[in-house]
């Protein structure tokens, strides 16, 4: 491969690919959340 | 013991078949394929940069359908789709924006230019950036889903207006190389792998986040049950 500019294509890659990673990393921790805030509150109904 | 929802199955199957292409297709893009005469081995940020734009627009258009939808039958899970294809949408809107800038560095020697293609991307982003943040500040479920779904509705008038852009004016940005033949044929394939590639990787994180809309339906609905009977 032509080696100009293939820093810049490896930025861009790796930004792209970092973001995506980023964001799954993100959901993944959102639903743990929403998960255990699910349980709480089904635990919470299920006492009354 | 727990076993996979249909949901699950396909996010997983999306996603195992979207990364497995990705991998031959990369192969072929990044050590297969010919470099450009002019610009070098960043000429490939087009298998990327374009793809991503598809994905976005692919999940805004389907997230106007369910909004049409939610204001004509109140289906919530139709605002929890629409929610979840944005939000999948914008971070491919984000690959897209991020991925032209280091191009244009490099082409242009600029990361940036007022040009009608990039400008009515960015408004693009901007608008969806507020749908989401719009979502985050209404309580009432009914009331977020309804605006959401009005707004989604007029978020999506820029969509055309940035896939036109550079068929309307002259343009920094490129004219379309796609209709006018200018990629080559050994380059075809692949950059039309690459965008079925990232069709399936955003349904799959689409499906994945649509989960947590279901969730969040659930929570809700069970706040409201132990709201009532502790009142």
């Amino acid at each position: 491969m032509d080696k100009r500019n293939f820093l810049y294509l490896f930025y861009g890659l790796s930004l792209a690919w970092g973001l995506v990673a980023a964001y799954l990393f993100v959901l993944m921790q959102r639903s743990r959340k929403l998960r255990a805030e699910l349980d709480r509150v089904k635990r919470m109904v299920g006492d009354q | 013991m727990s076993t996979m929802s249909t949901r699950q199955k396909l996010v997983y199957g999306l996603g195992a078949t979207g990364t497995l292409l990705l991998i031959w297709n990369l192969y072929r893009v990044l050590l297969v394929l010919p470099d450009e005469m002019q610009q070098g081995a960043i000429y490939r940020i087009i298998y990327f940069h374009v793809p991503a734009a598809f994905v976005g627009w692919t999940l805004f258009l389907a997230a106007l359908v369910a909004s049409a939808l939610y204001l004509w039958n109140k289906n919530l899970a139709l605002d929890g789709f629409a929610a979840s294809a944005i939000e999948v949408g914008w971070v491919f809107c984000s690959i897209n924006l991020v991925t032209g800038m280091i191009w244009a560095r490099i082409i242009w020697g600029i990361w940036w230019t007022w040009d009608p293609r990039l400008t009515s991307m960015f408004i693009c982003w901007l608008l969806y950036g507020g749908y989401l943040v719009l979502r985050g500040a209404i309580d009432d479920a009914g009331q977020r889903a309804t605006v959401s779904a009005v707004l989604a509705i007029f978020a999506f008038a820029d969509v055309p207006i940035v896939f036109m852009a550079i068929r309307w004016w002259r343009t920094q940005h490129p004219s379309p190389v796609l209709e006018t033949g200018g990629l080559a044929p050994e380059m075809r394939l692949p950059f039309w792998l690459n965008v079925f590639v990232f069709l399936l990787i955003g349904l799959a994180i689409t499906l994945l986040r649509l989960d947590q809309e279901d969730t969040k339906r659930e929570l809700e609905g069970l706040r409201r049950h132990a709201h009532a009977h502790a009142i």
